[in-house]
């Protein structure tokens, strides 16, 4: 990839992540931190295509563990993220 | 090609279900839709994955996905409410780890293309070990694995030591001609223990701060470990979430009036002790607890960390409902730093029934104090000590806090004499209006409920 192009991509995402949480309120700051715990799970693909390339033995014992880190990275952050939301329903209800 | 094509495109979906997915999770109306959209962007970029053309270990794949996955997602729907802090540490410091993984399964591979991929690869490794090492500690300390803030000698300076130290063989590999594996596994050691002991003096009540520092952290090495994979999608997570954590932990330091890095590097129990408070605590039974809540017309509840550990919100709300039934006016009023993280009252009392509008932020209800009858206290201190407003000595000096002590009266449910989970002495406990009632804060409101019920029939 060109450098310039990914220089510019972490500053637009840099900004976007800034503006996607600047007007959050307070009560949900436990579930956006989870939430975005979850979403930098996505390191689980790196992890594969880490892992799919790799030929040493020692290779593929890391990109193991990088492959089983990132899912438990994403499984729980989702699970966690979830069950905080899920008691957001009942304010809605009422 | 075709297939290059559905992936790239893929990815592209998938980035966009996160950033909609986040941007979803920042209002309380659509924030279970931004979890799910993010979660479909997840199993996308997962699924498509495996299509990639030219990769081999296909069955280690599945079984570590399997693995890692089913043991993550069982122990996050077994895990209490109040023990969700420490979890979120743990899977944070799962995604560091990986991140690091990756950059360690390049090394060895041994072929970086151009200093700035060396570069970013080596910051990733810096980055995402030093957040899972330190995450690792995070959770030890919010599980009681390990109860001690431990303090080096000279900690800063040791940190500062180490860091260089961790820094110039970072260098050194980026400018070794080739990957020098005995450079590499040295620089991998340092940076975890690096991060271990950058987190190992740090306070159990800052803890929040932290991990949400390195949940940023990890997001940052994420980020740099998409641009040595050449994978866009990883890019873009990685650094929105690396923004969103940086502002996250800014407004949660803010909140604690802690700045950074004070945080990092001053205890706070060190930090000078306050002025010693002059005169006594004076006790109240739970019958006249029950009284004086009764009677009132106002009532607003204090609730802190001690409460959710005694898991006695569910009580607390059938006191509330109790209480209302007999014409008081109860309301919730909840600190930035309430609990173990902000937000995180929130959803423990969500979870016992509380309906939001009871519960008010600081700035909403601060002025409604002077008008309660009654402050009701439980499992909190810091929050409610007004050393913070006057004793310019005190650690906590500066932080906004609750104005329960302006209340006509003030109950505070307490365990015991001594002092709250950050050991600072609270001024609020010797004042003339306050009354201590002493007990587990389950057992204590289970007594005032007893005497509330007999006082209304």
């Amino acid at each position: 990839m060109d450098g310039f192009v990914a220089i510019y991509i972490f500053m637009l995402a840099a900004f976007t992540g800034y503006e996607v949480i600047s007007r959050v309120p307070v009560i949900l700051h436990t579930p956006l931190m989870s939430g975005s715990n979850f979403v930098h799970g996505v390191v689980l693909v790196g992890g594969m295509i880490a892992l799919g390339e790799a030929v040493t033995p020692l290779e593929q014992a890391i990109g193991f563990v990088a492959v089983l880190l990132g899912a438990a990275n994403a499984a729980g952050g989702y699970v966690v993220t979830e069950r905080m939301l899920a008691m957001f329903k009942s304010k809605e209800g009422k | 090609m075709a297939l290059k094509w559905l992936i790239d495109a893929s990815y592209f979906v998938a980035a966009v279900l996160f950033i909609l997915g986040l941007k979803g999770m920042s209002s309380p109306v659509t924030a279970r839709k931004g979890i799910l959209w993010a979660g479909v962007g997840m199993v996308l970029a997962t699924v498509v994955t495996f299509l990639t053309p030219g990769m081999n270990n296909f069955a280690l794949m599945v079984i570590a996905i399997a693995v890692g996955g089913a043991l993550a997602w069982v122990s996050g729907k077994k895990v209490a409410m109040t023990d969700m802090p420490q979890m979120v540490a743990i899977y944070n410091g799962m995604g560091g780890g990986a991140a690091a993984a990756i950059a360690a399964v390049e090394f060895a591979r041994g072929e970086m293309h151009g200093v700035i991929v060396t570069l970013l690869a080596t910051l990733g490794a810096l980055i995402g070990a030093v957040s899972f090492a330190g995450s690792v500690v995070a959770w030890a300390k919010l599980q009681g694995v390990m109860r001690k803030a431990f303090r080096l000698p000279a900690q800063n300076a040791v940190n500062v030591v180490l860091a260089l130290a961790t820094v110039g063989l970072g260098l050194a590999i980026i400018a070794a001609p080739a990957i020098d594996p005995t450079l590499v596994g040295a620089f991998f050691v340092l940076s975890l223990i690096l991060g271990t002991i950058i987190t190992l003096p740090i306070g159990g009540a800052d803890m929040p701060v932290v991990i949400s520092l390195f949940n940023a952290f990890t997001g940052l090495a994420v980020g740099f470990e998409g641009f040595v994979m050449g994978i866009p999608a990883l890019i873009i997570a990685g650094i929105v979430v690396g923004a969103a954590g940086t502002l996250l932990t800014q407004l949660m330091a803010k909140a604690m009036n802690r700045p950074i890095s004070n945080i990092l590097f001053v205890p706070m129990a060190a930090a000078g002790g306050g002025e010693a408070v002059e005169g006594e605590q004076k006790e109240v039974g739970a019958m006249d607890a029950a009284a004086m809540m009764r009677y009132a017309s106002k009532v607003i509840i204090v609730p802190g960390y001690g409460m959710a550990v005694a898991g006695a919100q569910h009580k607390v709300w059938e006191m509330t409902e109790l209480l209302e039934e007999a014409g008081v006016e109860v309301l919730f009023a909840i600190h930035p730093v309430a609990g173990r993280m902000p937000g995180h009252m929130n959803v423990l009392l969500a979870e016992a029934g509380v309906p939001y509008e009871k519960i008010l932020d600081l700035e909403e209800i601060n002025a409604d104090f002077a008008q309660a009858d009654v402050a009701l206290v439980i499992g909190a201190n810091d929050v409610v000590n007004p050393s913070a407003r006057t004793d310019k000595s005190s650690p906590i000096y500066g932080m906004p806090i609750l104005n329960a002590d302006m209340a006509q009266n003030v109950i505070v449910v307490k365990r015991g004499k001594g002092t709250g989970y950050s050991g600072i002495e609270n001024a609020l406990f010797y004042k003339d209006n306050c009354r201590l009632l002493y007990g587990s804060a389950q057992q204590a409101v289970a007594e005032v409920i007893q005497h509330v019920k007999a006082m209304s029939v």
